[in-house]
C-alpha cells in the first residue's frame, strides 16, 4: 500500500508573462514504511512537491491521496488536521520557536492534537530522551548547538506519532558530523515503520534512503533503488 | 468542556508570557489603556462623590418640601426710608392658612417667625435666634432629639412657654443635659427647656438649610403673644419698624411627582395675594435635578475624554500587535504547518491583545482608586468608588482588547505557512 500517491499532479505559478510548471504531471506512489530522498537542481520543483505531500499546498490539477483518500481538494481547516495527525515536519533551519522552550517546542503538537499539560509532558521527555536531549528540556532553542536543534524538531515531529515525515534538507544546516547523527536517527525512524521523504542534494546524505527520486523542470526524471 | 477551559487557560498564560518576553515594550504599550482606564475611575470617583454630597445635602433639606421665604423687596426698602418708618413685607398668617387648605398635594405646613432675642440662664447668655413654629417644623426639618422632646400640638393650642434648644445652644447655656425643665429667660420672658435636638446648618446648594446652630423652637403661638408682630431695627442711627408675619414657610408635598405642580400652584396663589415681590421660593427637588443634570453633563464630557483616550490605548495597542504579527510570522507559519488552524492562530493573538489590554486596565484600576483617595485626602473632596466604577472600566479594557486585537490577529491567521517558512 502506497502511503501517499501523486496521480498526474501539476503545480502551475501564473507570476509573470509565462507561467511556470513547478510540477508538471508528477505520477508516483510511495510506499509505506520506504524511505525516499527527492533530489535535483535548484527550481526543479522539489520544494513544491513537498509543500503538496505536506498539505501546506494545493495542486493546480491532479490527485493527491493519502492512505487512499483523495485530499486535493479539501478545505483549509481539514488539511490543517490532516498536517496535525498523520505528518511530521523537519526543515532545514530547524523553525524551532525561540521564545519557548525544548519541551515545549516538543510538547507544541500535542498542545493542537488537545492533550492536557501533564500528558504532554511525560510524552515530551520521552521524545527528549529518544534523541539524547533529556538534560536539555529548559533551554531554549538559542542556547543549543545546530545538530541539537535538529534533534529537537525531529522529537517534535514525532510527538503525535505520525505515519510520514517530511523533511526538507534537514542536514542543510549542519556539518557533515552531526548531519549524519541525524541520518543515523531518521533510520532508525523509519526502521521503526515510520514512512520518510527527504529532500536532499547531498549524495551521502540521499544514500541513506531506499529510493532516490531525481526531479528535473517538474517532472520525474528517474528512479533508483538501493 | 474541561478541554476547552484548560486551553483557554494555557492560552492566556502563553500570552503573558509572551508579553513578558518585552517587558519594557508591553508596558509603554499598555500605558494608553491605563492611563484611559485610571481617568476614567478617578473621574467617575470624583464625579459620584461630588453628586452623593449634593444628593446628602439636599436630603436635609427635603426632596418633597417647597421652602418660602419673605424677603423686603428692592422697591420696598425705597419706600420705606422715603415714607415711613414702617415697612411690611413678607409672608402672612393667610397665605399660611392658604398654603394648608387649598393644595390637595400639600401635607404639612411649617410656619416659622424669627427673631434675634438675647437669652440668659444664669450667668450664661447667648443670642438666639428664637423660631417660632408649630410642631410640624419637626417633621418637615427633622432632627435626631438628643434629650427631653419636642412640642406638639398642645403645646401649641396653649401657648405654652416651652423652648427646644439646639445642642450648640444648650452647651453653651446650660450645665448638662439633665437640665431639662430648667427655666431660661429668653428676652424679658420666662421659657421652660423642653427638649435638645441636633441640627444641621449651612447652605445646600443655593438654598439655605431652615435650622442654625443659634436656633431656639417656641410655639408660634406663645412668640405671637410674647413678642407681636412689629420689630424694630436698628440701622445707620435710624431707627425702622417691621412688620413681618412669617419670615419662612416650609411646605411638605405628598408625592415627589408633584413637588414641582404645587409649587408652581402656590407661586400662582401668592403673586395673586402680593403686589410685590417679597417672598422668595426654593425648590430643593430642582435642585436635585439639576445636580443630575450637572452630573449627565460631567459624564458626557468624562465620557467623551475617558473614549478618545481609550481609543488612542487601542490604536497603541493594535499598532504594537501589528508589528508583533510581522515579526512572529515565522512562528505563525511553524504553528500552521504543525497543524493549527486559522481560528487557534486567531485565538492565540486575540487572547495575547486581550491579555494585554485587560492588564492595563488593572494598572489602571489601581491608579483609578488611589488618585481619589490622594484628592479625598488633600484636597478634602468626597470620593466615592462604586461597584460598577471597578467593572465599567475593566469590561472597557477587554473589550478594547478584542475590538483592536481582531485586526492583527485575523492578519496573523492569514499568514501563508510556505512563504512563512521559506526565506531563511
Ligand atoms: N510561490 C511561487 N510563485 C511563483 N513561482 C514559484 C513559487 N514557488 C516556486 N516557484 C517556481 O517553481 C519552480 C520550482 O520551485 P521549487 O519547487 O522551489 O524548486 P526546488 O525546491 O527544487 O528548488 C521554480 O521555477 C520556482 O521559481
Ligand atoms: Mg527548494
Amino acid at each position: 500500500m502506497d502511503i501517499v500517491r501523486f496521480k498526474n499532479i501539476r503545480k502551475i505559478y501564473e507570476m509573470g508573462a509565462e507561467p511556470v510548471h513547478a510540477l508538471d504531471g508528477v505520477d508516483i506512489g510511495f510506499a509505506k514504511g520506504s524511505f525516499w530522498a527527492i533530489m535535483g537542481p535548484s527550481g526543479s520543483g522539489k520544494s513544491t512537491m513537498m509543500n503538496i505531500l505536506g498539505c501546506l499546498d494545493r495542486p493546480t490539477s491532479g490527485q493527491y491521496f493519502l492512505q487512499e483518500k483523495d485530499v486535493s481538494t479539501l478545505a483549509d481547516d481539514e488539511l490543517s488536521d490532516i498536517r496535525l495527525k498523520y505528518i511530521g515536519f523537519i526543515f532545514q533551519s530547524f523553525n524551532l520557536i525561540p521564545q519557548l522552550t525544548v519541551q515545549k517546542n516538543i510538547e507544541l503538537p500535542l498542545y493542537y492534537l488537545g492533550w492536557d499539560a501533564e500528558r504532554s509532558a511525560a510524552r515530551a521527555k520521552e521524545l527528549a530522551a529518544k534523541v539524547g536531549l533529556e538534560t536539555r528540556l529548559n533551554h531554549r532553542p538559542s542556547e543549543l548547538s545546530g545538530g541539537q536543534m535538529q534533534r529537537v524538531a525531529v522529537a517534535r515531529s514525532l510527538a503525535v506519532d505520525p505515519q510520514l515525515i517530511l523533511a526538507d534538507e534537514p542536514t542543510g544546516n549542519l556539518d557533515s558530523k552531526t548531519g549524519e547523527q541525524i541520518m543515523e536517527l531518521l533510520t532508525e525512524l523509519n526502521k521503526e515503520g515510520t514512512s520518510i521523504i527527504m529532500v536532499t542534494h547531498e549524495p551521502d546524505i540521499a544514500a541513506h534512503a531506499h529510493h532516490r527520486l531525481h526531479m528535473k523542470d517538474g517532472k520525474v526524471e528517474r528512479i533508483d533503488s538501493n | 468542556m474541561a478541554i476547552h477551559q484548560s486551553k483557554i487557560a494555557r492560552n492566556i498564560w502563553l500570552g503573558i508570557e509572551n508579553l513578558l518576553l518585552h517587558k519594557l515594550r508591553s508596558f509603554l504599550t499598555m500605558l494608553g489603556v491605563v492611563f484611559g482606564v485610571g481617568s476614567v475611575v478617578a473621574m467617575l470617583a470624583v464625579g459620584e462623590g461630588a453628586s452623593k454630597e449634593a444628593l446628602t445635602r439636599i436630603q436635609k433639606l427635603g426632596s418633597n418640601n417647597i421652602i418660602i421665604n419673605s424677603v423686603k423687596s428692592i422697591d420696598q426698602e425705597g419706600q420705606s426710608t422715603q415714607q415711613s418708618y414702617m415697612s411690611i413685607y413678607g409672608l402672612t398668617y393667610l397665605d399660611h392658612e392658604r398654603i394648608r387648605s387649598n393644595f390637595p398635594n400639600v401635607q404639612q405646613v411649617a410656619p416659622a417667625k424669627l427673631i434675634r432675642k438675647e437669652s440668659k440662664v444664669g450667668s450664661n447668655t447667648l443670642e438666639l435666634r428664637i423660631v417660632g413654629t408649630t410642631n410640624e417644623w419637626f417633621d418637615l426639618v427633622p432632627r435626631q432629639v438628643l434629650a427631653g422632646r419636642v412640642f406638639d400640638k398642645k403645646d401649641v393650642e396653649n401657648f405654652s412657654a416651652a423652648v427646644v434648644l439646639t445642642e450648640f445652644g444648650a452647651r453653651r447655656l446650660l450645665a448638662n443635659k439633665n437640665s431639662i425643665g430648667q427655666p431660661i429667660k429668653i428676652g424679658g420672658d420666662s421659657f421652660e427647656v423642653i427638649g435638645i435636638v441636633k441640627n444641621e446648618q449651612g447652605m445646600a446648594g443655593n438654598i439655605q438649610i431652615p435650622d442654625q446652630q443659634v436656633d431656639a423652637y417656641v410655639p408660634l403661638s406663645t412668640i405671637k403673644k410674647y413678642f407681636g408682630d412689629i420689630f424694630f431695627k436698628r440701622s445707620s442711627g435710624t431707627i425702622t419698624f417691621e412688620l413681618v408675619e412669617l419670615h419662612q414657610v416650609i411646605v411638605q408635598v405628598d408625592d415627589i411627582q408633584y413637588v414641582e405642580s404645587t409649587a408652581a400652584g402656590i407661586e400662582r396663589m401668592l403673586q395673586n395675594f402680593h403686589k410685590k415681590n417679597d417672598y422668595v421660593m426654593s425648590v430643593p427637588l430642582a435642585l436635585l435635578k439639576e445636580a443630575e443634570a450637572t452630573k449627565r453633563r460631567f459624564n458626557i464630557v468624562l465620557g467623551s475624554i475617558a473614549s478618545i483616550s481609550l481609543l488612542v490605548g487601542g490604536i497603541g495597542i493594535m499598532n504594537i500587535m501589528l508589528a508583533s504579527v510581522t515579526e512572529r510570522t515565522r512562528e505563525i507559519g511553524i504553528r500552521r504547518a504543525i497543524g493549527a488552524k486559522r481560528s487557534q492562530i486567531i485565538s492565540q493573538f486575540l487572547i495575547e491583545t486581550v491579555v494585554l489590554s485587560t492588564l492595563g486596565g488593572i494598572v489602571g484600576l489601581a491608579m483609578g482608586i488611589t488618585i481619589p483617595l490622594i484628592i479625598t485626602f488633600f484636597a478634602k473632596m468626597p470620593t466615592v468608588i462604586t461597584a460598577k466604577s471597578i467593572l465599567f472600566p475593566l469590561f472597557i479594557s477587554v473589550g478594547i482588547g478584542i475590538v483592536f486585537g481582531l485586526y492583527p490577529a485575523i492578519n496573523a491567521a492569514r499568514v501563508d505557512p510556505i512563504i512563512a517558512l521559506r526565506h531563511e
